[in-house]
């Protein structure tokens, strides 16, 4: 029945985003980040919302936390058996949910704890190769089943309708995190499917985006040069993919990825000294199938770091403050204001230029740091 | 008894002259390299030899009254559908003379153009356009192998290349000029040219005759052709420009070699392809040093052993049925730049059946090589350079879109200097100063003529190049290249869209 | 005093920018040991050093240079002298398939048999005029295409002494410059539009000359091989083709 999401049509919509952190590690109750986001009410239409929040699942902190989605009982059950032969669960439970009164059917939600059932220690990067294999071949293959994360100590909760009842119906306001995100989204062309509702992750990384990447196909076609397979048809999900090999794979620091992806002009290179100039004239040469072109303003996650960037000529918004160990993103300075009145400091980033937000070094578990 | 030429009796035009305006100047009788235009001393009038002429319309143009016009003949033979007067009248010529059929320019059959049957997207509310006139819109273009990733490392300050990257060609817009022989072409035009590309940021392309010593100048925008006879080859020509072609075939005769006939090689083009005066100029089909794909790494090597690895190697290929794995062997053998020159790719000089026949249109061409780098992880090595047919800066659009990374074109740049598609380049008498070496005729097209139209023409391709990317959301052509989406296809069947990767206009 | 180096594990590239700097420091004699294979040596280089080479190189020998001499202690493979312009190369040993492909200037001597479509398209230019001699037999397509410069074929020294002295299609498209065989040649062997003819005065203090040359080179008797009679091959025309069209 979802085999619509695989048919050839992109997604196209416009959205609002919110994210929160504290760098200490502390954790911030749900209800900031669903305050914050509905704030934003009037940029969403009602056809999807979602949240991301890390360090969620202290007790199972060493684990993969798959959140899965399913169509019925059937492809659960399918679908769980297809993925013990794979890993070793420690647990898994049904996502707890609230009654909605204007939520009808939804689909079911599982999450899992799992490991790899290795011979030998890998290192991490091969062993998340490993794990982002399988939750793509389970999503492009398995029918009826759809994971919506899978990171250590993280979790995605998204769903069709406006952000508060998504919220309502996850009962996001009984987690705490230290860093949330958060998406209320615009579409203007997919049917509500449950799945294609933001933020978009992939292993830790969550990310959530408004805006329409005009540049889409060429991005889509680049990324098949490395073997990602853009399923969902979502800017979102292209955006992941590339932070993905820009970052993980190619191990380009944030900036340098972020810079890619929204390089400045030839005119702008052209000023710099020449070992910058060198070095962007080959960023934009080596990256150019990386360029997003369009408007867009992101906000992506992963353990250890929150990092905010809009498009090199500033067609999508995004306002920043910092108020003791939080900072606070967000497309309207409204939906900061809402959950932190008075911020020590307020920011619009310039075009192209990333902010990155990372805690220091040990201050969580399986930390991750790419400044 | 006095030969019968059949071919004669049936002229293709008619040149009508309008007496009441024709003031007798004669100026047509000199303007008409084909002697068509006599005048009768005893009768003081003008005449005409209809059969003589072929459409070039130098004297329509040229006559100060307007009194000559030049019409298609209007004398018909029986309808036939199959036996059409072009075949008739080719079986007389060949009857007549017993030889091989010989055109010029690129195939002019009807064939299905798919750039008439896609058409561009433009952003409507949900992403906005750009506006070229007030916003940066980048067109800057590298050609080269580009690694499939970038190694830096962290200084004081932020952070540097580890590596410095291949040598690479800027572009300032994403069109060169294709390979025309010094030899087919007037040397006037190949200066034109040259300056142009200077002024534009881009580059012009030597073809097969060598490189007049005029041209050193250019350096910086010349790319120097190594074909088959190898003409004016030597180590400095090799190094006189940034990048060396190997041209393998073009689009209008693949498979087959070029011939500049020796009438055609006086002291200049004797001088700028090192061959003695009056000789044939021969170019074989094949390049015998190149019988298999391993062969071509061979020159390829050779050619940047004997540069240094200071220069950008491309390889030239006709665009044929395996076009697509045949470009994938090209990229492995370490092309810099595959150029793919489709079916109607224009020549000085062809044989009819192999430049109506033979090869593949560009746009399937493309796509198809674009698809199959991808699906082989080697895209990132090689730029992709599409010709053959291009003829207006949305067909350069839909090219990138298509997976090009640029475009050469040819015709285009001499329909801009005058020339009128009289497809008789072959006999070097081009009215028109331009497909000839005659030292009166090339007077009739000086350099800064050349140079003015054509940096004219690409100024006005910049701008609606630009325009185009505006309106569909985009400020950098990079954002285009292999960008499927921005197209849409209208009339075209399921595996002509699956070819070219693109949806039916309304999906 | 040469530079002598081994250059068995090297590769090509390194070969040549090693040549290249040492040529540049004011070094003009080289001593290669251990080739095997190694493509390109001598790419394009134009100074006119002298060079000697033990082993066998690869592809491409000398392609594009104009300048180097060049003595091969062995065997040499395909396109020796691609497009050379200048220099000479001596190989005292057989050579494989398309020698002095177009060829601009310049000698190439060859103690044995060579292989096929040798001197393809040879060009003369102004002073430029270049020379194959060939002390063995041939394959076929000898001077296919060619335009100018000389090839002489000796016959001499043969891996196939029961075979004809060249293959067939000789001079097959051929529009300019000489062919020169050792003995007699059967017109069967021939391309098209080509004629055979004894050599007069003039090609006789030619062959003399150059022969002389050779024969120091390789160590050969100018007299027992200059007493011989040749044949000389030249085209009926310079336009052979001029005919194919209609318009
Ligand atoms: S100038 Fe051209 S158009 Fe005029 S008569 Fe001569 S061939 Fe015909
Ligand atoms: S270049 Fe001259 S001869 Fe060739 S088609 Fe154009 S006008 Fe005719």
């Amino acid at each position: 029945m979802w085999e619509f999401i695989f048919k050839d049509n992109k997604d196209i919509s416009g959205c609002g985003v919110s994210g929160i952190i504290n760098v200490k590690g502390s954790l911030i109750p749900g209800d900031l980040i669903i305050k914050s986001i509905t704030c934003q009410e009037e940029r969403g239409n009602g056809l999807g919302a979602g949240f991301a929040g890390y360090g969620i699942y202290p007790d199972f902190k060493e684990f993969y936390a798959l959140h899965v989605m399913a169509e019925d009982k059937n492809s659960l059950e399918r679908f769980e058996r297809f993925l013990f032969q794979q890993v070793k669960a420690i647990y898994h439970e049904p996502i707890p949910t609230r009654k909605v009164k204007t939520i009808k059917n939804p689909p079911i939600f599982k999450r899992y704890f799992v490991k790899l059932e290795l011979e030998e220690q890998l290192p991490t990067e091969e062993e998340e190769n490993k794990l982002i294999e399988m939750v793509m071949y389970i999503n492009a293959n398995l029918n009826g089943v759809y994971i919506l994360s899978s990171g250590k100590n993280m979790g995605v909760f998204k769903g069709v309708g406006f952000p508060e009842e998504i919220a309502e119906f996850f009962k996001i306001d009984e987690y705490q995190a230290y860093i949330w995100t958060a998406h209320n989204r615009f579409p203007t062309n997919t049917p509500g499917w449950w799945g294609g509702a933001h933020p978009f992750s992939l292993l830790d990384w969550s990310i959530v985006h408004n805006g329409e990447i005009s540049s889409y196909g060429t991005n889509k076609r680049y990324l098949e040069l490395f073997g990602y397979k853009c399923t969902l048809l979502t800017d979102t999900e292209v955006v992941t993919y590339l932070l993905d090999l820009l970052i993980r794979r190619h191990k380009q620091p944030i900036k340098l990825a972020c810079t890619a992806l929204a390089p400045p002009f030839w005119m702008e290179i052209e000023r710099l000294e020449e070992e910058e100039k060198n070095l962007l004239e080959a960023l934009r040469i080596v990256y150019g199938g990386a360029l997003l072109n369009g408007p867009f303003a992101i906000i992506f996650a992963y353990n250890g770091g929150i990092v905010g960037l809009t498009d090199r000529v500033k067609l999508r918004p995004l306002v920043v403050a910092k108020f003791e160990d939080f900072y606070y993103l967000a497309s309207e300075e409204a939906a900061i204001r809402t959950i932190c009145p008075n911020p020590e400091l307020i920011w619009y980033p310039k075009a192209g230029e990333p902010v990155i937000i990372e805690m220091p070094m040990g201050t969580i578990p399986n930390q991750k740091s790419y400044a | 008894m006095k030969p019968i030429n059949f071919s004669s009796f049936y002229p293709d035009f008619y040149v009508e002259r309008l007496e009441n305006k024709c003031i007798k100047c004669k100026i047509c009788i000199k303007e008409c390299t084909y002697e068509v235009h006599t005048w009768d001393e005893k009768k003081k009038i003008l005449k005409e030899d209809h059969s003589k002429c072929v459409g070039c319309h130098r004297c329509e143009a040229m006559c100060p009254t307007n009194a000559i016009i030049i019409k298609r003949h209007p004398s018909q033979f029986r309808e036939h559908h199959l036996w059409n007067p072009y075949f008739i009248k080719n079986i007389y010529k060949q009857a007549d003379k017993g030889g091989v059929l010989l055109s010029s320019t690129g195939c002019d059959l009807p064939l299905k153009i798919y750039f008439d049957h896609l058409v561009i997207d433009a952003c409507q509310v949900t992403n906005p356009p750009i506006d070229p006139l007030r916003e940066p819109m980048e067109l800057r273009t590298y050609i080269g192998s580009k690694p499939e990733k970038l190694e830096v490392e962290k200084t004081e300050t932020g952070y540097k290349l580890k590596k410095a990257l291949p040598p690479l060609i800027k572009l300032e817009m994403p069109i060169i000029f294709a390979g025309m022989s010094y030899g087919a072409i007037s040397l006037h035009i190949h200066q034109g040219l040259a300056r142009a590309a200077k002024e534009l940021g881009i580059l012009y392309n030597t073809g097969e005759g060598g490189l007049h010593s005029s041209l050193y100048e250019y350096k910086d925008h010349t790319i120097v052709q190594c074909a088959s006879g190898r003409f004016g080859v030597n180590v400095d020509y090799l190094n006189a420009g940034v990048a060396i072609e190997i041209k393998i075939g073009q689009g209008a005769k693949p498979g087959i070699g070029g011939h500049l006939p020796g009438e055609k090689v006086n002291e200049e083009i004797s001088k700028t392809r090192m061959i003695p005066l009056g000789t044939d100029a021969l170019s074989p089909a094949p390049h015998h040093d190149i019988y298999s794909i391993e062969d071509l790494r061979g020159l390829i090597y050779a050619l940047k052993e004997a540069t240094e690895y200071k220069k950008p190697v491309f390889v030239k290929v006709a665009a044929v049925n395996n076009i697509a794995a045949i470009a994938s062997g090209i990229v492995r053998a370490g092309a810099d730049a595959v150029v793919i020159d489709g079916i109607r790719g224009g020549t000085g000089a062809a044989p009819t059946m192999f430049r109506q026949y033979v090869g593949i249109p560009i746009e399937l061409a493309i796509s198809a090589v674009d698809k199959r780098l991808r699906e082989e992880g080697i895209r990132h090595k090689t730029t992709l350079i599409a010709s053959g047919g291009i003829r207006c800066s949305a067909d350069v659009v839909k090219a990138i879109a298509l997976g090009a990374d640029v475009v050469a074109i040819g015709t285009p740049l001499l329909i801009a200097v005058g020339c009128t598609l009289c497809q008789r380049c072959y006999t070097g008498k081009c009215p028109w100063g331009i497909a000839t070496n005659n030292p009166e005729l090339i007077k009739r097209l000086p350099p800064e003529v050349v140079y003015e139209k054509v940096y004219n023409l690409m100024n006005a391709w910049r701008s609606e190049i630009k325009e185009m990317l505006g309106a569909m959301g985009l400020n950098s052509i990079e954002s285009l290249r292999s960008n499927r989406d921005k197209l849409r296809a209208i009339g075209l069947t399921k595996e002509e869209m699956e070819i070219l990767e693109v949806k039916h206009a309304g999906e | 005093m040469s530079v002598i180096l081994n250059v068995e594990n090297w590769s090509y590239t390194k070969v040549n920018q090693y040549l290249r700097e040492k040529i540049l420091e004011g070094e003009t004699e080289f001593e290669l040991h251990g080739v095997n294979g190694h493509r390109y040596l001598f790419a394009g280089i134009k100074q006119k050093i002298k060079a000697k080479i033990l082993g066998v190189p690869g592809l491409d020998l000398g392609c594009f240079m104009s300048g180097p001499e060049i003595y091969v202690y062995g065997n040499v493979q395909d396109a020796c002298g691609n497009t050379m312009e200048e220099g000479k190369i001596v190989v005292y040993g057989m050579a494989g398939d398309v020698i002095g492909y177009s060829m601009r200037g310049g000698k190439i001597f060859i103690k044995g048999d060579v292989g096929y479509r040798v001197g393809i398209h040879m060009k003369a230019y102004q002073d430029k005029h270049p020379v194959i001699i060939i002390g063995g037999k041939t394959g076929d397509f000898l001077g296919e295409y060619m335009a100018g410069g000389t090839i002489i074929v000796l016959g001499l020294l043969s891996q196939h002494p029961e075979k004809p002295i060249t293959g067939k299609f000789l001079g097959t498209g051929m529009h300019g410059g000489v062919i020169y065989i050792r003995g007699e040649l059967d017109p069967f062997f021939l391309g098209k539009n080509l004629k055979i003819s004894p050599i007069n005065e003039e090609d006789l203090t030619y062959l003399k000359t150059i022969l002389t040359e050779y024969c120091a080179d390789m160590d050969e008797n100018l007299e027992s091989i200059i007493n011989d009679r040749f044949s000389k091959i030249t085209p009926v025309s310079h336009r052979p083709y001029g005919n194919l069209y209609a318009y």
